[in-house]
């Protein structure tokens, strides 16, 4: 599927150029924007190491294993391929609770290190496993609270009420993830009876 | 709203203080510790690279050559006959592919049509609502190395779409589509 989508991108793209004359344009891009993808994952490192050296306090003080203690019930239910006390539980939650936040450059490394656990579990397969898809799912239909940088646009060009768009998103974000955790069982169980067929 | 603001200043330093005291409180080694934990940051940023590099690329030669405005013409029609306001559509199509691209277009629809009008709405609701699904399944699956998604891009897409719709029925309910 990623393949065929990212193949599909580049083929047509580049049909599209050669009918409508635009070939000069995605000559002039071709290289700038993976340049510019260079530029976006080195400036992750910052965060990264950051977050990534906070969460490793967090982790040696028990922080992790105290916040994964209390939603336990809950996300049980959503991963239920990962053992209750696993490490990969305390790192999804810490991702939940930062992204909750609008904590986004804080959630990225968190979410990496739940994605590492989770391949750990998956025996180093390099195979999305069903967790995964469940994590990334939720995670692609956000769960922010408050969307902070829509607020700070809306206040720019002079809202009268730049967060009254809070509630509205709330309810898409909701559904939406409802949605995308309800989608993400069906994939799944579909998965399973094609494995047993 | 000063509430919010406040809030949003206030968290992270907090976090990081707390989460100080408390591994002090712990005895925990914390500045050692911050060190071992960083060094990964540098590898994993790194790893992603290649993936990133891909994926945007594609996406750039797609856009600049105008076949994504094409794409977006040609669905247009089929959108705005089950009730998406047409100004909204290329938004639409554009959230799960290009973050950097979305938050250009809400910007530049809530200056044209204004932050209260019901396009400004709906564009930052729409904006506020979902997170870009490509980049975070490219990161994500990136910086542990796995090249196989499986379902992962059809449930986040057909996620998105739900979010879309979602989005439209609110905005329209709580702000009406008069305004």
């Amino acid at each position: 599927m990623v393949n065929l989508i990212w193949v599909f991108m580049f083929v047509f793209g580049i049909l599209y150029a050669a009918i409508n004359g635009t070939m000069e344009e995605v000559n002039k891009v071709l290289f700038k924007s993976a340049q510019e993808a260079v530029t976006i994952s080195l400036g992750l490192i910052s965060i990264l190491v950051f977050w990534l050296g906070l969460m490793n306090i967090a982790k040696k003080a028990g922080l992790l294993e105290k916040l994964s203690g209390l939603f336990r019930p809950v996300v049980k239910r959503l991963f239920p391929e990962i053992p209750p006390d696993h490490p990969a539980m305390g790192y999804i939650l810490s991702n939940m609770v930062a992204n909750l936040f609008g904590l986004g450059n804080a959630a990225t490394p968190m979410g990496i290190k739940a994605m590492e656990q989770m391949k750990k579990l998956n025996a180093d397969r390099d195979d999305a496993s069903r967790s995964m898809i469940t994590f990334l799912a939720i995670n692609t239909s956000s769960l922010t609270i408050i969307p902070t940088t829509v607020i700070a646009i809306r206040m720019n060009y002079g809202s009268m009420s730049p967060t009254d768009i809070v509630g509205t998103t709330l309810a898409a974000t909701a559904c939406s993830t409802f949605a995308a955790i309800m989608i993400d069982r069906y994939f799944f169980h579909r998965r399973q009876r094609k494995r047993r067929s | 709203m000063g509430l919010i603001t406040t809030i949003s200043i206030w968290i992270l330093p907090c976090l990081i203080g707390f989460v100080l005291l408390y591994a002090t409180f712990k005895r925990v080694s914390t500045y050692e510790e911050f060190v071992e934990g960083g060094k990964e940051g540098f590898s994993i940023a790194v790893s992603i690279i290649p993936y990133l590099v891909g994926m945007l690329v594609a996406i750039t030669v797609f856009r600049a050559s105008g076949a994504l405005a094409f794409m977006i013409d040609t669905i247009k029609p089929f959108l705005i006959a089950i009730g998406v306001p047409p100004e909204i559509v290329p938004l639409a199509l554009i959230r799960p592919i290009s973050g950097t691209g979305a938050l250009a277009m809400t910007t530049d629809l809530i200056s044209t049509y204004g932050p209260d009008s019901f396009i400004g709405r709906l564009a930052s609701t729409m904006q506020g609502s979902t997170d870009t699904t490509l980049y975070i399944l490219t990161v994500y699956f990136g910086a542990v190395g796995i090249k196989r998604m499986g379902d992962a891009l059809k449930v986040g897409l057909l996620a998105d779409l739900v979010g879309i719709i979602v989005a439209i029925i609110v905005v329209t309910i709580v702000f009406g589509s008069s305004i």
